[in-house]
Order: C-alpha cells, then sequence, then structure tokens
C-alpha cells in the first residue's frame, strides 16, 4: 500500500506552523488518491510538545523522533533524520508545506533518496500509479501537469492551495523514533526573529500590500491592517529598498499569498508580484496610474492616491463597526 | 578562494511567457534569453569575494550552444572562466546538480554559488540536491541585513563572510519570520536571495576581455552522466484568468461593494 508521509514544522516558539495543517489535507488527498496511507513526521529537539495535536488530523500514525542535536533546524541534520524515517516506512511520497525550511529541507531529503521532486504543488490529479502534480513555472504564468518517475517522489506543498486539515478525526497511533543523527558541517549561530502583533503573512484573512506608491510611508497602510486585523505586505521594490523588512515580500520569489480580501496599495503588478497574490479571493487596487496592470487582476479598482483613499476608506470602514 | 558559479540561461523575465496551444511547450518566438537573475547575484557576490580575498571566479552552464551567451555576460562582468556542459537535450534537476558534481570534482572549488532557484523552472532544488550529492554544508536563501541603498552594497562589500582561520563562511538566510545566521566549513553551497547584492553592469572594457576569456566544453558523455530525466512534463497550461473587475469612483463606492458584493468587510 502506498505510504504517503507529511513533514510537520514547528515554530521557533514549538508551536505547529499553521502551513502544516494544509500539507497534511493535501498528503490525505494524496493518499486518497494513490489509495494509500498517510503518516506524519516530526523531528526536532521536542516533536512531543505538538504530540496531541497531531494525532487529531486523521493520519495512520505520527512519527516523532527527538534529539537534543535537532534543537536549531538545520537542512545537514534534519535530512537525514527524515530519509531515513522514510526508508524505513518505505514511503512512496514525502510532502511538506511550501515555507522556507520545506524548501530548505526537502530538496536534501530528495538527494539523499535520488528521488525527482515537484516545488509548490497546487493540485493533485489522477489516481493509482499514475498520479500527477500540477505546479507553476515562469512565475505563475504557466502551470504544469508534471509526473515523477522515481520510486520514491518529493513534493513540497503549496499551503494556499490546499484547506488547513480539520482536527478531531480519530487518534492516530503516535510512535517514537530515534532519528538517525549524523555529524554537521554547518552550525547555526543565530536567529533573528521578525516579531509582528500582525497575523503571519500567508496565514492572514485580510492582507494590505504597498508598493512603490508609498515612498516608503507604510503609517496609513498599518494602520488600516490594525483596524482590519490584517497582515501588511509589499512589492519587491519596497523590500529592495530597505523600507519594510524583507519577508513581507509577496511574490513568486517571495511570500504566496491568498487571503479573502487583499487590498494593493500604490502597487503596480508586476508578473512575479502578482503571481504571489492572485489567487486571493477578492483583490483591490488603489494606484494612481490607470495603466497599471494589477488592475486587471483587481475586483475593484480605484484610480486614485493611496494617501488621500486610505485615511478615507479607515473612516468608511470605522462607520460598518 | 575558488568559487564556482553557475549561469542558466532563461527567458528574459520581463518578457510576456505564453503557452502553446497544444499545451506542449511555451512560445519561444519573440523572447529574449538573459543569465538566470539569481544566478547573476551568484556571480557579482562571487566576484565581491574574490576582490576581497583574491582567488578565482569560474561560471559554469549547461545547454546547448547559445548558453556561451550568458557565460560571456559572466565573463564581461569579471568572471575568470568558463565551463560549458553542451547539452541540447532535456534534463532535469536531479540531473543538472549531477552534471554539476562532476565539475565540481574537477575544478574543487572552495565554495559553489548558485541561484537559490530558475525563473524558468521555479522549482529550487538544484543546490541543495548538489550539497547533498557532494556531503557539503549548504546555505539557502542568502541575503544580508543591509539595504540595497547601504553604504555596505555602494562599496561592493560581500554579503558572505569568510571567518578569521579562513575554514568557514558566515551566511545570513532570508527565511520565514526572519533572518536566520549559519556557519558552513569549506566547501559549502550557498544558494542566493534577491537582496544578496545588485549585480554590476558589464564594462566595455569588460566585454572586450570576455571574448578572450577561455570556454572549456564539457559533455554529459565526458562526464559520464546519464541525464534521463525523472521528470516528464506531461502538459503545459495558461493560468486561469481572473474575471474582469470594475473600477469604483469613490471610497464610499468601493465599501458598499466590498461589505455587500464581496461580503469581505
Amino acid at each position: 500500500m502506498p505510504i504517503v508521509l507529511i513533514v510537520a514544522e514547528q515554530q521557533p516558539d514549538g508551536n505547529l506552523r499553521k502551513a502544516t495543517l494544509n500539507a497534511i489535507s493535501a498528503g490525505k488527498q494524496l493518499a486518497e488518491k494513490a489509495g494509500g496511507e498517510l503518516h506524519i513526521a516530526l523531528v526536532g529537539k521536542d516533536p512531543a510538545k505538538v504530540a496531541d495535536e497531531l494525532k487529531g488530523y486523521g493520519a495512520k500514525a505520527v512519527h516523532l523522533g527527538a534529539a537534543a542535536e535537532l534543537e536549531h533546524y538545520l537542512a545537514e541534520t534534519y535530512a537525514p533524520a527524515i530519509a531515513a524515517l522514510a526508508q524505513e516506512l518505505k514511503a512512496d511520497y514525502i510532502g511538506m508545506a511550501s515555507t522556507a525550511q520545506g524548501k530548505d529541507l526537502l530538496p536534501r531529503v530528495a538527494g539523499r533518496l535520488r528521488a525527482a521532486m515537484a516545488t509548490d504543488v497546487m493540485a493533485i490529479n489522477g489516481s493509482g500509479a499514475d498520479i500527477t502534480f500540477t505546479r507553476p513555472m515562469w512565475a505563475g504564468n504557466v502551470f504544469a501537469d508534471v509526473k515523477l518517475t522515481t520510486p520514491v517522489k518529493v513534493l513540497t506543498l503549496r499551503a494556499t492551495e490546499f484547506p488547513a486539515a480539520a482536527g478531531g478525526q480519530g487518534a492516530a497511533e503516535v510512535k517514537t523514533f530515534s532519528p538517525k543523527v549524523e555529524a554537521s558541517k554547518t552550525k547555526f549561530v543565530d536567529f533573528k526573529e521578525v516579531k509582528s502583533a500582525r497575523p503571519e503573512l500567508t496565514e492572514a484573512r485580510v492582507v494590505i500590500s504597498g508598493g512603490r506608491g508609498t515612498k516608503g510611508d507604510f503609517k496609513e497602510i498599518e494602520g488600516l491592517a490594525d483596524d482590519l486585523g490584517a497582515a501588511v505586505g509589499a512589492s519587491r521594490a519596497v523590500c529592495d529598498a530597505g523600507w519594510v523588512p524583507n519577508d513581507l515580500q509577496v511574490g513568486q520569489t517571495g511570500k504566496v499569498v491568498a487571503p479573502a480580501l487583499y487590498i494593493a496599495a500604490g502597487i503596480s503588478g508586476a508578473i512575479q508580484h502578482l503571481a504571489g497574490m492572485k489567487s486571493s479571493k477578492t483583490i483591490v487596487a488603489i494606484n494612481k496610474d490607470p495603466e497599471a496592470p494589477i488592475f486587471q487582476v483587481a475586483d475593484y479598482g480605484m484610480v486614485a492616491d493611496l494617501f488621500k483613499v486610505l485615511p478615507e476608506l479607515r473612516a468608511e470602514l470605522a462607520k460598518l463597526k | 578562494m575558488k568559487i564556482l558559479v553557475t549561469a542558466k540561461r532563461v527567458e528574459d523575465p520581463e518578457s510576456k511567457i505564453k503557452v502553446k496551444p497544444d499545451g506542449s511547450g511555451i512560445v519561444q518566438e519573440g523572447l529574449k534569453y538573459k543569465i538566470n537573475p539569481f544566478d547573476e547575484i551568484g556571480v557579482e557576490e562571487g566576484l565581491r569575494l574574490v576582490a576581497k580575498h583574491q582567488g578565482e571566479v569560474v561560471v559554469v552552464s549547461i545547454g546547448g550552444k547559445e548558453v556561451q551567451e550568458q557565460l560571456r555576460h559572466a565573463l564581461a562582468m569579471g568572471a575568470h572562466r568558463a565551463v560549458w556542459v553542451n547539452h541540447t537535450g532535456p534534463v532535469d534537476q536531479l540531473g543538472i546538480a549531477a552534471l554539476l558534481q562532476k565539475v565540481v570534482e574537477k575544478e574543487q572549488p572552495d565554495l559553489v554559488i548558485l541561484g537559490k532557484q530558475s525563473i524558468d523552472d521555479d522549482q529550487n532544488q538544484v543546490g541543495q540536491y548538489l550539497a547533498e550529492f557532494l556531503g557539503w554544508g549548504q546555505a539557502t536563501f542568502a541575503s544580508k541585513v543591509e539595504s540595497m541603498e547601504s553604504e555596505q552594497e555602494k562599496n561592493k562589500v560581500p554579503a558572505i563572510v569568510l571567518t578569521a582561520d579562513k575554514k568557514s563562511v558566515q551566511v545570513i538566510r532570508e527565511v520565514d519570520n526572519g533572518l536566520a545566521t549559519v556557519e558552513c566549513q569549506l566547501p559549502a553551497v550557498v544558494t542566493t536571495d534577491l537582496r544578496l547584492n545588485q549585480p554590476r553592469y558589464a564594462s566595455l572594457p569588460g566585454i572586450m576581455k570576455a571574448k578572450s576569456k577561455p570556454i572549456e566544453e564539457l559533455t554529459p558523455a565526458k562526464l559520464s552522466v546519464d541525464v534521463t530525466p525523472a521528470i516528464q512534463v506531461l502538459k503545459m497550461s495558461a493560468p486561469p484568468a481572473r474575471k474582469a473587475g470594475i473600477k469604483v469612483a469613490d471610497v464610499p463606492a468601493l465599501v458598499e461593494k466590498l461589505h455587500n458584493e464581496a461580503k469581505v468587510v
């Protein structure tokens, strides 16, 4: 029976990354289509912290590998642990959310197993041995259906394209294992977290993004975001200029988001930005330039100065409350 | 320091990519080609490291004879010499990494720098595959704290820092929710993110000099690598278009639409 192994991810605070839940539901879908079963793996210093949560998502088993050497994430120490578990389980598919960690780690796991890999999988098609994956190429300008022909197949799963798995679906068996620990030629030095009281960009229901039109002044964007409990995003130009932290960049090479509402203020809409947000359910564009490409994907467009519109918008939205 | 940098030939990121009606590929007519922007950042970082620590930047590309354009571009930026793996058929990321492994074994560099992904396949795999095949350390998504407007950037200071004993590099990685710093023993593999640096333009003397710099030709057969792809692209299609939206005249009209039609506020 085909085995689908989904690798879970903990945040620095030990809690589960929300994108893991989307990867689990994709894994469940894949297991159903392949006629197999879903397993979940987590390695680290303290994977047991999220054991209770992980066992409620309908997997056959949850495999937890704890080791002191795995305190700080490194691809070189996590890959041998995951690859050895996958071999022991005879996993046919190994998947993980398309987070920075997923994209760093899974190719190294795939390399170890000489497995072909599809990055940023958006859809799982077919059934049995004829499963194919849809993934974006050329910054989302092309969707490709690909087939992986190696015995083990590795995937990263784009969180915005799969629903978050719902808990309370019975209790999976929780198994602990001793992860394979190898010496690493890389050592962790430090992690500087960008702390924000706002929701994580890829998990927010509403995202307000600013572009070059802000000239670096994000006050009104942040104000509107706080009014709506929204996350703040930015175009590449804004991050390149150092006006906002890099991890706010929305785009094919930054974060891919798909919130219920995306408001683009002063963003022209370069192809690579559009690739990162055009799956949003409702898109609002505010730009002075009526020819800006962002209007081609916007449900509601306003040709106006964002510094005039945003304060008005905040006042008008306040009236709804 | 000997640094090997990749220079993949890709479609110009500004060009309009269209899928052929039969879904067999993209329309090639009218497209311009460039060095993969992430690889160009890698070339720049290699040049900065060598300017500071001395050494040599060797640039490598895999493809038909047209990839010599991208190699010449990197040579014009200042790379010292080039390796061209002449291969015209299909190849996937496993095959590319296997070829690069052989080139690395031949060249014995201290550091390999690759773009984190190429802007055509967007796979983000080759650097990690290569590091695993070689048993080397990896630092993906290399970035820096300083902005593109900073003094460090203007003075072309390398963001990858060689440690005092010259046996390791410190690399700042762009990851979710912040920046992680790792230290990799050399030799190591680094992949570049967008904000590592702003690549230089090739100067006219640079372009002239590049014409006489050597390009060594290799083939998968010479390197004894089987590049039969394990990824089959069965079909390509254009992403579904969003339905045309409307322009709203003023803020009250916008809020009315968001509240009553889209029901998102």
